[in-house]
């Protein structure tokens, strides 16, 4: 096995600060990314998974265990081939959004010609075309967490960690954006790690499924969803893939009950 | 649960420890840079800290001064009172009418940014020399960032507030009473915390000339004289009274905000 | 130009024309107040006379270097103490009551430390203005969301690249809010400073016009020194809210 990111025994515990106890929000918990799979995260709301993703990606430091990428250690700097789409929205208001999409590719000193090549695929692969010289503000928020995708996607990453991309936008368009994701993923050959709550979405798109506890998140079950990497949302038409979604509910049910327990006894105090 | 709400005390415990000792490094540090900014420029520019402190002493510890002191607390709180009032008042007015707002905006950010000391002659012969000029001049030091602060909180009540209040059907008071006031408490409180610290600097700038009592006529006779202790002496005891005062008011205030 | 703006010069017409019907009516005392042309007539006759070049380039001269000294220290100030969460705290209700403190006290160890020239002046207006910059840029940088960082980060930006691409810019329409302020207090702290002190400058001539009871003078050079402020503050004002603009959700 091909072995890309790796995680052993990672916790991840928020010192305390003003007025707040530390929390203990993560693990621990092993993870082995396979270089070329598409690895999905379910977990019931607030159980950690923005954290590992933080992890994963060197802007957190785990409090216990360690992190590697590629064979190397990642210590609190992110490393290069890494891109990251975050839950919030990240776009630069200050940016036109074919500057924003352009905006890690001048970082990196690619040459002019080369930048506009790749920014003019990016927006046309993301629907953007007609609102390359807009700024963020005028758009939606779907398509402004589209333009921070394709400023992950035109630096070609070789691990891609998304945190509910797809979040602010509408079925369809998840839908329709999921293929592309798919598309874009066989034929970058990149890993890709998504965090999302939709178990649908999850079950579509990975080959593989982690589902978290409530917090402290660990893996409760991973659940392999042997879909051919040649896929796309027809699959859900497969009289196989409702048992797959069956099993992630049965599996996830109990966590969120607890994790909503949580949120109201933080509520209580 | 026992073991967090234990945790959590020990939390704000620690909390607080760090706090306080923050402040104490930081009067620490303020006091050797004034030491070290006596060695450097020497007696006749800023006084040694103890010789500081003595003056501090013989200056609050007998009656003699304690006119000059009252004369300016008293005009402080006058000139506090007329900028609160009327800042709110104007504040809430200009936050709740929008066109006024609009229109009168830019003119009270002019207002906020002149040199509001080359007013006091026009003040001074509207006024005459005397208490009333001292708490004119401050209270126009304060009004105007109060209201700013107070147009803002009250422009700022999110409408849908608004709309909760009336499908629960509030009338005005107790929309007033259950909505508005909390909303914007926490925002004018800031206001009044700046307000306070200019409103302050105002009735002393306005003690400098033209009066024969106040802190500000006592510091402006020591410059006259060159008398240094006393300078530092003066400041001292008005930051003193200043940084307790805000610090008083930061603490509300950050309880206000916790809320929000 | 908007409705508002329409009827905020109306309003102030409408003030000026008052002021200067009351003033000529008799009903204000001439004693405390001349009418607005007046006004304008002395404020004119004394900036276009000559006498006060020298007294306008000292004031102007000052200006500028303490805005320069207080934007540029009070941004490098705010952003050290901004990445020091704990000094910050114990520095908050200092930097609070900072402005009741009565600077112009310091003049004669400005005086020490900086010598007889402009020196102490430009000194006086840097503690005024430096300290609004400073809290200005903490706020800007609080307001920055967290997740820009993060995506500075993991574009892999240098310090200083991750500086000047990422937070100035996020923070910026914040730290306007403080350039306005810094600007403002530098010409306040110069007037006041030059006002209560000096002998030199625009500000000494209005206390001069005071005490030798040329109210045209005194009432001329306060009008220009409004107007110069309100006008130096409007401009900065509309590029403020143009950048806002752009940016509002
Ligand atoms: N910077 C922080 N400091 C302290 N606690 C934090 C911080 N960030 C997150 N937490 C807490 O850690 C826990 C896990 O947060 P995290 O954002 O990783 O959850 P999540 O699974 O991504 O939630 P969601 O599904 O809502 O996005 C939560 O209880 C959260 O309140
Ligand atoms: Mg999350």
């Amino acid at each position: 096995m091909d072995v890309h990111a790796s995680l052993r025994g990672v916790t991840r515990i928020y010192p305390a600060r003003a007025g707040r106890p530390p929390l203990h929000a993560l693990g621990p918990l092993d993870l082995d990314l396979r270089r070329g799979e598409f690895l999905s995260v379910v977990g019931p709301s607030g159980c950690g998974k923005s954290t590992l993703l933080d992890v994963v990606a060197g802007l957190a430091l785990p409090s216990a265990g360690t992190v590697t990428f590629e064979g190397q250690p990642v210590l609190g700097r992110v490393p290069e081939g890494i891109g990251v789409v975050f839950q919030e929205d990240a776009s630069f208001p200050w940016l036109t959004v074919e500057d924003n999409v352009a905006f890690g590719l001048r970082r990196a000193g690619t040459d002019p010609a080369e930048v506009r090549r790749r920014v003019d695929y990016a927006l046309g692969f993301m629907g953007l075309a007609d609102f390359a010289r807009a700024y963020p503000a005028q758009l939606s928020g779907g398509m402004r967490q589209r333009v921070c995708i394709a400023r992950t996607l035109v630096l070609r990453p070789r691990l891609i960690l998304l945190d509910e991309p797809f979040g602010a936008l509408d079925q369809q368009t998840r839908l329709l954006m999921g293929d592309e994701l798919l598309r874009l993923w066989r034929e970058t050959g990149a890993t890709v790690m998504l965090i999302t709550h939709a178990l649908d979405e999850a079950n579509l798109l990975s080959d593989r499924i982690g589902v978290m506890s409530a917090r402290p998140g660990v893996w409760i079950e991973t659940v392999q969803t042997g879909w051919p990497r040649d896929r796309d949302s027809t699959l859900a038409a497969r009289p196989n893939f409702g048992a797959v979604s069956a099993r992630l509910w049965a599996s996830i049910r109990g966590e969120s009950i607890k994790a909503l327990g949580q949120a109201r006894e933080g509520a209580g105090r | 649960m026992a073991d967090g709400a234990s945790a959590l005390a020990a939390a704000e415990r620690q909390d607080r420890l760090e706090a306080w000792g923050g402040v104490a490094l930081t009067v620490l540090s303020l006091a050797a840079l004034w030491q070290g900014l006596h060695y450097l420029a020497g007696d006749s520019a800023i006084a040694s800290l103890p010789a500081t402190l003595r003056e501090t002493w013989h200056l609050l510890s007998g009656p003699r001064y304690w006119p000059h002191f009252r004369e300016t607390m008293s005009a402080f709180l006058w000139a506090l009172l007329i900028a609160v009032t009327g800042g709110v008042g104007i504040g809430v007015a200009l936050g709740g009418h929008r066109l006024s707002g609009e229109v009168a905006e830019p003119v009270l950010v002019a207002l906020y940014s002149i040199p509001k000391v080359t007013l006091y002659p026009v003040v001074l012969l509207f006024f005459g020399i005397g208490l009333n000029a001292k708490i004119a001049f401050g209270a126009l030091h304060g009004v105007i960032p109060v209201a700013i602060f107070a147009m803002n909180a009250v422009r700022n009540v999110n409408p849908t507030w608004l709309r909760t209040a009336a499908t629960m059907n509030l009338g005005p008071l107790q929309t007033a009473r259950h909505i508005l006031v909390p909303a914007t408490i926490p925002e004018i409180f800031s206001g009044l915390r700046i307000g306070l610290s200019l409103t302050l600097l105002g009735v002393m700038i306005g003690e400098l000339f033209a009066s024969q009592r106040g802190i500000g006529h006592l510091l402006m006779t020591s410059i006259e004289v060159h008398d240094v202790r006393r300078i530092m002496a003066v400041v001292l005891i008005v930051s003193v009274l200043a940084v307790t005062l805000n610090a008083l008011m930061l603490a509300i205030d950050r309880r206000l905000h916790r809320r929000v | 130009m908007t409705k508002a703006a329409w009827i905020r010069l109306a309003l102030l017409a409408a003030a000026i024309g008052g002021l200067e019907g009351a003033c000529r009516a008799g009903w204000l005392p001439r004693t405390a107040i001349i009418p607005p042309t007046e006004m304008a007539a002395g404020g004119w006759r004394a900036v276009a006379s000559g006498e006060l070049n020298e007294d306008m380039a000292q004031t102007f001269s000052v200006v500028a270097i303490a805005i320069m000294v207080s934007l540029a220290g009070g941004f490098l100030v705010g952003f050290a103490i901004h990445g020091r969460p704990r000094l910050r705290r114990a520095l908050d209700p200092f930097l609070g009551a900072y402005y009741a403190i009565p600077h112009f006290a310091f003049y004669p160890l400005l005086i020490v430390l900086f010598g007889l020239g402009p020196g102490p002046l430009i000194a006086l207006a840097v503690m005024f203005g430096v300290v609004a910059m400073i809290v200005a840029t903490m706020n800007g940088l609080d307001r920055v969301p967290r997740v820009l960082g993060k995506t500075a980060q993991v574009m892999r930006l240098t310090g200083t690249d991750e500086l000047w691409r990422v937070r100035l810019p996020a923070a910026l329409p914040h730290l306007f809010a403080g350039v306005k302020l810094a600007i403002a207090y530098s010409f306040i702290g110069v007037i006041a400073g030059e006002f209560i002190l000096s002998t030199k400058g625009i500000g000494h001539a209005i206390a001069f016009a005071y005490d030798n009871f040329d109210a045209r003078s005194m009432y001329g050079l306060i009008l220009f020194v409004l107007l110069l402020v309100a006008s130096v503050n409007l401009t900065l004002h509309t590029v403020e809210q143009r950048l806002i603009q752009r940016r509002s959700r």
